[in-house]
């Protein structure tokens, strides 16, 4: 859709010449508003890297890969957190981009535009649950459930492999993978759906017609026709799984370790800085906590870019040749 | 029929049930958190639990009407900040930007969209909790505007651009000056899609609990100015839910419950008023 700003132009004139009738008066003041967007923003970078400072200085890159987190002798390494963090998101991926993605498969391909349509406003429901709320339920109904059935269940069957060893707690990186994964499976549904929408009809219908079945041109033609926007979705919702904090917070188990058994008790970046930040005391502490957002604040904006990019990329793609 | 036809339809019958089982499985999680909140949420929820303070632990009849109130007056403050620059944040992208300032201000835009909620507490943190030595629903409020902002201004953008070219046209052909026609053609036509937006955005914030962990904080009394320490409904919720105390774990559902039923509330009352206008802005 082309942007209607050209039908009056407020173009190239000196600045003291626009600020005189009405339209520039609106121009100058919504400009002002908008700015503010981007000076705000500025400024979050600005404050982040500022109070980060002192444990820059002092701990450098080695800030990153230690694993010693100890406030009593002011060393600090964030290992332990940005591990947590990337096991949590890559388990909520791993269970909730098979079951989006087909549950998108569905409601596109599959399911008369009325139920679709309905379906997808309850999966956005989903969305709208605040984060502290599904995190309640987990605490004291998915730990349980994991504490009792499935983690025993897991090591039964798994038990040989070092991913499920060791005490179950009920809390740790499985719980909290599996509550992102119900917070990120609605922003792969929607996402997904769009893209599958957006694939012309006739490239279904030239499959179908050279004798494909229903799936096989929906796997073959259809998916890879909308595979940017597929990936775009699971990168949005990687970004919100890596930021995502209550819920997280809530189950996790707070042991600033590694372990490689997921059903053993961890710590997330945005976990961390929930609990600790009002305690933290002396300034070295302090601004460690700080440079973990930093951290997280990189870590999301970089994968968020990517999204961003891969959704315009097919959007554009699918309204050029429909 | 081949063997292989038959296994190739099989398989489409197979993978098409399993992308049925994958809908119904996602679908069933909202009516499971709704059931478990109900169930819950249900049995500890009373008048008094809405209208009394909170008490000492071992005491019973603690209530969450501070938390109410205080999440109020946080969620208003973020929406008097953050409406007003939203809405006209997104008037500019949509009416006034040039290319390459729009695109830096839009592409800001979904950057902030994209600050995970715990940073912006941090940001909000280092701004004003720091200079006023204390935390404030001040704080708090300024905390969730920023999450606000991007999204009123996108989505303003976005229904302003989905006004139809003739309307602009007619109130410019009529002798309209550029502000005129956006302030009374262009705007009011676009109005329920702003307002859904807005309403979408209040409803997202209002159940934010990160950015208030350290901005708001808590607090057990009713508040008396904005500038001190504010207690909130999903801060209650978190502490409560995480406190070793059984009174408390049912308060934490009982506040739980009406958290989300006013923000499914506020969904469904969106949703409402954009299936009401849909044949407007098309």
């Amino acid at each position: 859709m082309a942007t209607p700003t050209a039908v009056v132009g407020t173009h190239r004139k000196p600045v003291a010449g626009r600020l005189r009738g009405g339209d520039e008066v609106a121009w100058a003041l919504t400009l002002l508003f908008a700015v503010i967007i981007l000076a705000v923003t500025l400024l979050l970078v600005f404050e982040l890297w500022i109070n980060s400072a002192p444990s820059r200085h002092k701990f450098g890159f080695g800030f990153l890969t230690s694993a010693l987190w100890n406030p009593v002798t002011d060393e600090f390494g964030a290992l332990p957190y940005i591990y947590g963090t990337a096991l949590t998101s890559f388990l909520a991926l791993l269970i909730s981009v098979p079951l989006g993605v087909g549950a998108a498969i569905f409601l596109s391909e599959l399911a008369p535009p009325k139920i679709s349509s309905s379906l997808t406003f309850l999966v956005e429901l989903l969305a709208a649950v605040p984060s502290v709320i599904l995190g309640l339920i987990a605490i004291f109904t998915l730990v349980p459930l994991v504490r009792s059935y499935i983690g025993p269940a897991l090591k039964d069957v798994l038990g040989w492999t070092p991913l499920f060893t060791g005490p179950v707690f009920g809390i740790g990186y499985l719980t909290a993978g599996l509550i992102l994964a119900i917070m990120t499976f609605p922003f792969i549904i929607s996402v997904s759906r769009e893209a599958l929408l957006s694939v012309p009809r006739e490239q279904r219908e030239a499959a179908l017609a050279l004798g494909a079945t229903r799936w096989e041109s929906t796997w073959q033609i259809v998916v890879p026709f909308a595979r940017l926007g597929i990936f775009g979705s699971i990168f949005l919702a990687l970004a919100r799984a890596l930021g995502e904090t209550m819920a997280v917070t809530m189950v996790i188990g707070n042991s600033p370790t590694i372990r490689a058994s997921l059903l053993s008790p961890g710590y997330t970046i945005a976990s961390v800085v929930a609990n600790e930040f009002t305690e933290a005391t002396g300034k070295t502490y302090l601004s460690a906590l700080v440079e973990l957002g930093l951290v997280l604040f990189v870590l999301t904006m970089a994968i968020n870019a990517v999204a961003q990019l891969l959704i315009l990329v097919t959007t554009k793609k699918g309204s050029r040749k429909s | 029929m081949t063997s292989r036809n038959i296994r190739r339809n099989a398989l489409n019958n197979i993978m098409l049930s399993l992308t049925g089982v994958c809908a119904a499985v996602t679908v069933s999680t909202l009516f499971l958190v709704l059931a478990c909140l109900i169930y819950n949420g249900g049995k500890s929820l009373s008048l008094s639990f809405l209208t009394n303070l909170p008490v000492g632990q071992g005491e019973t009849g603690g209530g969450i009407a501070n938390a109410i109130l205080g999440s109020a007056e946080i969620v208003a403050l973020a929406s008097v900040f953050g409406i007003p620059v939203g809405f006209m944040a997104g008037v500019y992208l949509a009416e006034f930007s040039g290319r390459a300032l729009g695109f830096l201000i839009r592409y800001t835009a979904d950057l902030l969209n994209g600050v995970p909620s715990i940073v912006i507490g941090i940001f909000a943190w280092t701004v004003l909790v720091v200079p006023m030595h204390h935390f404030s629903a001040l704080a708090g409020g300024f905390a969730l505007s920023l999450m606000l902002i991007p999204i009123t201004a996108r989505n303003t953008e976005q229904f302003l651009q989905e006004v139809p070219r003739t309307m602009r046209e007619g109130a410019l052909a009529l002798g309209a000056s550029k502000w005129r026609a956006i302030a009374t053609v262009i705007v009011p036509a676009a109005r329920r899609g702003i307002m859904t937006g807005i309403i979408l955005g209040v409803a997202r914030i209002s159940g934010e609990t990160a950015p208030l962990l350290f901005t708001a904080l808590g607090n057990q009394f009713w508040n008396t100015s904005l500038n001190e320490p504010t207690s909130s409904l999903p801060v209650v919720i978190y502490t409560y839910a995480t406190a070793p105390y059984e009174d408390w774990h049912r308060q934490a559902w009982a506040a739980g419950l009406v958290l989300l039923a006013l923000v499914l509330i506020a969904n469904i009352s969106a949703r409402m008023i954009v299936s009401r206008g849909a044949s407007l802005p098309k």
